[in-house]
């Protein structure tokens, strides 16, 4: 059954105006919002932070937006989404996205389960409008109403 | 049909989202291909038959040496970057 943004990322998943010094303490967050949810164990959160160390910043797909996650795998429970904005934008050292203020945060029990949601995820990120309004959402209600436009 | 591989470092967050961009793109097109997302580790396994490989910058030189062609895309949200760069591989398709 197709999953929309909305009922993908429950209300325990996301945390708004965070403040953190760093990219690995925005990762941190928005694996502690995943495991939080019930769709991954702690140990997901260090493969999301070595994730970044192996392979590079890569995972800042667009401008400000990170999309951190690691692999189907033992620490995943669940498909899951999280959502962390902060207040001071950290850098990830990509060449063009940076600094970055949302860091979505992804687990997939496999490699096909998801795809729904990537779809929707695939809309939001590719609306250049509507991922300015995201990127200021400032409440939960707020940012629940600009994600229920992507079923 | 032909296949087209999309990488990224896990393969299932960017990679997906840039399989589902170029199919868009490809539909646009009017062209048909297969189009599966991989991650670095099983990219040499699965493109082995593949066409085409699109990545990021950081997984270019790991891919080459491939049968494949390795095309590599900045920005995996710029419809019009996919599209320009498929244009001259796709014909063969």
């Amino acid at each position: 059954m197709a999953r929309n943004l909305v009922t993908s990322l429950p209300e325990v998943a996301i945390r708004l105006n965070q403040e953190v010094s760093s990219w690995k303490d925005a990762v941190r967050l928005s694996g502690e919002a995943l495991a939080a949810s019930g769709a991954t164990t702690p140990e997901y959160t260090d493969e999301m932070i070595a994730a970044v160390e192996a392979h590079g910043p890569y995972i800042v797909i667009v401008p400000h937006i990170a999309l951190a996650h690691s692999r189907p795998g033992p620490s995943v429970i669940a498909d899951g989404l999280s959502w962390v904005s902060l207040v001071t934008p950290v850098e990830f050292g990509h060449p063009e996205n940076d600094p970055v203020k949302v860091v979505i945060g992804l687990s997939s029990a496999s490699h096909e389960t998801h795809i729904a949601t990537m779809a929707s995820l695939a809309a939001l990120l590719g609306d250049s409008q509507r991922r300015a309004e995201l990127l200021s959402a400032k409440s939960v209600g707020n940012l629940k109403t600009l994600l229920a436009a992507y079923a | 049909m032909q296949k087209i591989v999309t990488v990224c470092g896990m393969g299932i967050g960017t990679s997906v989202l840039l399989k589902m961009n170029v199919e868009k793109v490809l539909r646009a097109r009017g062209q048909e291909a297969v189009v599966i997302a991989a991650d670095i580790d099983s990219a040499p396994d699965v493109a082995i038959d593949a066409a085409l490989i699109l990545t990021s910058p950081e997984f270019e030189t790991q891919l080459n040496g491939l049968q494949a062609d390795v095309v590599v895309i900045s920005n995996f949200f710029d419809l019009a970057e996919i599209d320009s760069k498929l244009a001259d591989l796709v014909s063969e398709l």
